[in-house]
């Protein structure tokens, strides 16, 4: 298959950026859409131009370092999966295939496709944990746990911090991420005790970094590689009324 | 060189806690006066950093990722195992110790063995309170499964993201570390040397992959985890980044290297699918539990798996292996499966590979079980093959997946660089020549968690520590060093990138030290490498700055650490002259086929010492000795 791509370059966080205008010839359909980056790649460096920057790691869908604007969608087309999950099938011979990094101010771009997500791992900080340490606590079995709540909370802790519901906000929203951390934790008995604090200071940080609100326009659903439901930032919602009257 | 196991002496069943008797502590009001680097964020280095800011000492944490989170022990699927015998199917500390030791056919060392399964049971006890969403049953207590290697049901998992679930609850625990201030966490930093001052480990270099610039950090103690050298072989089931620079370069400062030649085929990978591939895409090994292996009976047969009939199918596990059947251990079921592609049974495009079925299973448990159990995994396979499993069986094959080898350690986790500590996949311990499923994430806790935090605290209370500071005409060298290298790999400006060289390192590495070895392909690799070598210091050609967020940059100098290591590995597998484990030398084969060890003459541990750049590696022997479990043939049958 061949392709035309229009990939986003950006020297550095100060450089402007523009569309560069690429092609590439006889990629299989089987093949990843970060092995056709690769591919695109290799030509560069040959040509002794640099290549595109972009982060990866896992190349399965697990890591979240992956992620980018593909043809107007977060992650590429398609429903359920990251970027390295992408296969050049689902596109049409000849296609026009645009990319971009994640667009919203707190991930601000440092190369190319790469941007700075840490706003992220600083909500984290502020509360998205339980205070267990190590050795002080109780043994497995002794807290039971209602089937059905702990896979409501394994499907919120799927989330994988990639950052694309995030970029597909019209408000640059972070709350389907930090919804899935609080409904993850407060649907277990472990994270009931800390609830308040943590809905709280997650919330509060989230504001600090710049993320907006939601408007419910579910475009964080639909574009979750993870398939996270929305009904979790209505558990957010919940939580943190609730933090707020008590 | 001399190595001291440290070993401590007693009944097997008390070592442990005499042994932690006997360390040395350090007085609470002291410990945040000392500094410990640890490399890695994965579960070993993010449990290690967690447990000890809450100790109170000062720690820095350093990843090349942007965030701890990214760290491959992210992707481990299966589960991790415990013998809390909540199957009430006879399982006990005991038990896991002898499946483990005999996994690794006899080639761990037993006291490291026997600690590691009994504080396997404390890790799930941690990760629940951490909010660990572990898979659960109709009462709400946790489910387990069984998996390779075992004949009980000692596995916990959440889903087919156990891997992932676990490292987010240690990556939490760091979290409210970092938010404490007991933990400094430096994003995007490569560890590209450690400082020694006097002998002692004091201190790192790192590159700051974004501004270029080289950086050094002074510390009482260097933690290593940095995970394993499975990328060695170019294709594998690793992610992109997983290198061996770090312990490879620390090896070159003097820590022996343990079993390098030890490394872990899986079983369960989808196949090859062309020459673009960059990785390879790892099955968890529990689909084994419900689907059923098989090749067709008949030699190239082309008809679809569904117009086979079932007598006209070869369960070969089932037949060869009665008793553990589908769940024989990793390197077993690899070998197998390359043997029969090897006679002309493999089936798919390209004859590599052999079929994963589970339509068994679906009839007896119906699809939503199968769904409930591995639903994530079936996604996958499907995304990547275009098939669903559902209906048609997976084609699976080999690829590497795990190396059990790493630097040498002691009983307390030190390298032979006092200061210099090893956990998790980085270092050899625990293992032997086969690393049983579902023991990786338990090991990477267990260092972490609940062995590092105690051994750690002996040294830094008993070490003496001259003032090293960055500003130290050592680190100074150090980062010179480093400096030059990075130079040195830009200002080549050959013809070949990096990526060609490492795909040719990792075609000889496969073809030579992989599934199979012998002599004769092993001299032929021992030639061949070092060739590459020298063409690659030669003619590399690297575009872009040094002092720039550079990729290629990054990968030219893991390669040239890999371009060095594979040299090694292969000398390992030449002078043991067995086959044990991940480890088979086609010379030494019982006449089924199987490993046939030679306990004789290589039951020990091989340490590798570093004489300099091509020249043969210096071999010091650390004996194995068993009290326990007594070697003999590893059967499954």
């Amino acid at each position: 298959m061949d392709f035309k791509l229009k990939i986003w370059r950006q020297k550095n966080r100060e450089d402007k950026g523009r569309f560069v205008a690429y092609e590439v010839k006889n990629i299989s359909p089987d093949a990843s859409f970060l092995e056709m980056l690769d591919v695109l790649n290799t030509e560069l460096v040959k040509k002794g131009e640099e290549p595109v920057a972009f982060d990866h790691d896992c190349r399965e869908g697990i890591c979240g370092s992956c992620g980018m604007v593909i043809g107007g969608r977060m992650h590429g087309p398609g429903k359920g999966s990251a970027t390295c999950e992408l296969r050049m099938r689902v596109f049409k011979d000849g296609d026009t295939i645009v990319v971009e990094p994640w667009r919203a101010k707190p991930f601000p771009v440092i190369k190319d496709l790469v941007v700075d997500r840490t706003a992220l791992d600083r909500i984290m900080q502020a509360g998205g944990y339980i205070s267990a340490k190590t050795g002080a606590v109780p043994e497995a079995n002794a807290i039971p746990v209602p089937k059905p709540y702990a896979e409501e909370a394994m499907d919120a802790a799927a989330c994988i911090g990639c950052g694309a519901c995030v970029a597909a906000c019209p408000n640059s929203s972070a709350m389907l991420f930090v919804a899935a951390k609080v409904s993850h934790l407060a649907l277990l008995p472990q994270g009931k005790i800390e609830r308040t604090e943590r809905v709280l200071r997650m919330i509060e940080q989230m504001d600090e970094e710049g993320f907006g609100n939601c408007s419910n326009s579910y475009a964080c659903e639909a574009e979750c590689p993870k398939k996270i439901s929305v009904t979790h930032i209505a558990r957010l919602n919940r939580e943190f009324l609730r933090a707020e009257v008590t | 060189m001399t190595l001291e196991s440290k070993t401590p002496g007693g009944p097997i069943e008390k070592k442990w806690q005499t042994h932690r008797f006997n360390l040395k502590l350090v007085n609470p009001a002291n410990k945040r006066k000392y500094t410990v680097i640890v490399v890695g964020t994965g579960l070993a280095g993010a449990s290690a950093a967690a447990s000890l800011g809450e100790l109170g000492y000062n720690v820095l944490t350093f990843s090349y990722h942007e965030s701890p989170r990214r760290a491959h022990s992210i992707a481990a699927q299966g589960g991790i195992n415990a013998p809390k015998n909540y199957a009430n199917d006879g399982d006990s500390v005991y038990r896991l110790f002898y499946d483990t030791v005999k996994g690794g056919d006899y080639r761990a060392r037993e006291a490291n063995v026997y600690r590691l399964a009994e504080v396997s049971g404390s890790i799930i006890d941690q990760c629940v309170a951490q909010g660990v969403p572990f898979a659960r049953d109709y009462s709400g207590y946790l489910d387990n499964r069984s998996f390779g290697g075992a004949q009980v049901s000692r596995t916990f998992y959440a889903r087919g993201q156990t891997g992932q679930q676990l490292l987010l609850g240690a990556y939490s625990a760091l979290s409210r570390q970092i938010q404490a201030g007991t933990v400094k966490f430096f994003q995007r930093r490569e560890m590209l040397d450690v400082v020694l001052v006097d002998g002692q480990a004091r201190g790192i270099v790192v590159r700051d992959l974004v501004t270029g610039a080289i950086e050094t950090y002074a510390a009482n103690g260097v933690v290593l985890a940095t995970g394993g050298y499975g990328n060695l072989f170019y294709l594998s089931t690793m992610a992109k980044a997983s290198n061996a620079t770090a312990i490879w370069r620390a090896h070159k400062k003097g820590a022996a290297f343990g079993n390098p030649c030890f490394t872990q085929i899986h079983p369960t990978c989808i196949p090859q699918s062309g020459e673009y591939q960059s990785k390879l895409t790892l099955m968890s090994e529990s689909l084994r539990n419900d689907g059923r292996i098989w090749v067709p009976k008949k030699k190239g047969d082309t008809r679809r798996p569904e117009s086979i009939p079932e007598e006209e199918r070869d369960y070969y596990l089932e037949r060869i292996y009665p008793s553990f059947g589908n769940l024989v251990p990793r390197d077993v079921a690899s070998r197998r499966a390359k043997e029969m592609c090897d006679n002309g049974f493999g089936v798919g495009p390209t004859g590599r590979a052999v079929y994963l079925d589970f339509a068994d299973a679906i009839n007896r448990l119906g699809k939503h079980v199968i769904e409930e159990r591995y639903g994530n995994l079936f996604d996958m396979y499907h995304e990547i093959s275009a098939e669903d499993p559902y209906k048609v069986p997976m084609r699976i094959y080999p690829a590497v997946h795990y190396t059990m080898g790493g630097l040498w350690v002691d009983y307390n986790l030190m390298s032979t660089i006092p200061g210099l500590f090893v956990v998790g996949e980085a270092n050899f311990s625990d293992h032997g020549a086969n690393r049983l499923g579902a023991s990786a994430l338990m090991q990477g806790l267990a260092d972490g968690y609940f062995i590092l935090p105690y051994t750690i605290g002996d040294y830094l209370a008993t070490a003496k520590f001259p003032p090293a500071k960055a500003e130290d005409p050592s680190f100074k060298q150090a980062q010179g060093e480093v400096e030059a290298m990075v130079k040195k790999l830009i200002s080549i400006q050959g013809k070949r990138t990096a990526e060609e060289f490492y795909k040719e390192l990792g075609r000889i590495m496969w073809e030579y030290v992989g599934m199979g070895r012998n002599k004769e392909g092993l001299q032929k690799a021992l030639t061949m490498i070092p060739r590459l070598r020298e063409e690659f210091w030669q003619d590399l050609k690297v575009v872009g700055s040094a002092n720039d967020l550079n990729a290629e940059l990054e990968k030219a100098g893991r390669v040239a650490d890999f371009l060095e290591l594979g040299e090694l590995v292969a000398h390992d597998a030449l002078h043991r002259e067995e086959s044990c484990g991940g480890h088979f030398r086609e010379e030494h084969q019982t006449e089924e086929g199987e490993a046939k060890r030679n306990d004789k003459e290589f039951s020990y541990v091989a340490a590798w010492e570093f004489a300099g750049v091509g020249k043969h590696p210096i071999l010091n022997k650390e004996p194995l000795t068993f009290e326990y479990v007594k070697p003999s043939e590893r059967s499954y049958k």
